[in-house]
């Protein structure tokens, strides 16, 4: 054997600077930076259209507050759950980390369910993304917003089957908290998307 | 990173304080586009209730506030410029409603002139 494989198991792997712990965490962060661009973007698109347009419906004329409003409670209270399910883990409690994760799941479910009912409501009543700009940017941006929930359900989905098959034992495992900030991240954007698209 | 019982039990008890704050400051939102005030102050405030909202969830659900700065500043970093983009987008703004008041005031000129 050479000196140099001899010696491998001398050299510690390289730490993240920021994030010593895991570089998963620094590859999220830089990840949810990135994608509040995009939605940045489109929310200021969003904003360069609406402002100044006299025909412009008033969101609240056409829009459900009251069941966005609770959408938008369903998701915090996901948030919290996913927050529980990481102290769970943190805890070594696998029973709590299992439950809080289901949790946040169903959470996520019954938001894209409010979601595809309020678009199939509005679409009957003949909205659609080439009827107006209002349309448009409702639709994109929401829908973009839905993609990125649907692809959290997925992913906490991943994370569920692998704690069922007993990864997270493993206290030193980075997994939940980089999940976790994800479906913070979905949330986050929701708040924002809800207060600029529904209630401005 | 918080290990011992003690201090994990402290920390769930914040995630809950979070949460009901988070809930009375949705219900202010809900509250404040019924409330009889100029639209401008309406949109002050939704905006300031959304950004302390998305603060709380960014300092305490996703743990910001205990992680190291310059992470701070990658995550504050996009907030920043997308407040850019909006002043960089300043000269668009109604842009659409301009380009068809202007199109419908050429073709009335048009027709003026045909007329005569």
């Amino acid at each position: 054997m050479s000196t140099a494989a001899a010696e491998t198991h001398l050299v510690e792997p390289a730490e993240s600077p920021l994030t010593p712990e895991s570089w998963g965490k620094l590859g999220m962060w830089n990840f949810l930076a990135g994608d509040a661009m995009s939605f940045g973007g489109l929310l200021a698109a969003y904003g360069a259209l609406r402002y100044g347009d006299p025909h412009w419906p008033l969101p609240s004329s056409i829009l459900g507050i009251t069941l966005t409003a609770g959408m938008t409670f369903l998701l915090v209270c996901s948030s919290v759950t996913m927050v529980e399910c990481l102290a769970g883990f943190k805890q070594g409690n696998q029973q709590k980390l299992k439950r809080y994760l289901g949790l946040t799941i169903l959470g996520g479910i019954i938001f894209l369910s409010c979601q595809a009912y309020e678009w199939t409501h509005l679409i009957e009543h003949g909205q659609s993304i080439q009827k107006n700009n209002f349309g448009a940017t409702f639709f994109i941006l929401t829908g973009f917003h839905g993609m990125h929930v649907f692809s959290g359900v997925v992913y906490l989905s991943v994370i569920m089957m692998r704690a069922l098959s007993g990864a997270y034992t493993n206290p030193h495992n980075n997994e939940i908290e980089i999940a976790a900030l994800y479906w913070h991240f979905v949330d986050l954007i929701w708040i924002l998307v809800f207060t600029f698209v529904y209630l401005i | 990173m918080a290990h011992s019982p003690e201090e994990l039990a402290h920390e769930e008890r914040r995630y809950l304080q979070i949460f009901f704050i988070l809930g009375i400051l949705t219900v202010l939102e809900v509250g404040v586009i019924y409330m009889p005030i100029p639209h401008f102050t309406i949109v002050l405030s939704l905006i300031l209730l959304a950004v302390v909202k998305a603060t709380l969830v960014a300092a305490f659900y996703m743990h910001l506030s205990t992680e190291k700065t310059t992470l701070k500043w990658i995550a504050v970093t996009p907030m920043i410029l997308c407040v850019f983009l909006l002043f960089m987008l300043t000269p668009d703004l109604g842009a659409v409603t301009r380009i068809i008041t202007h199109a419908l005031a050429g073709a009335e000129h048009t027709v003026e002139h045909a007329e005569h």
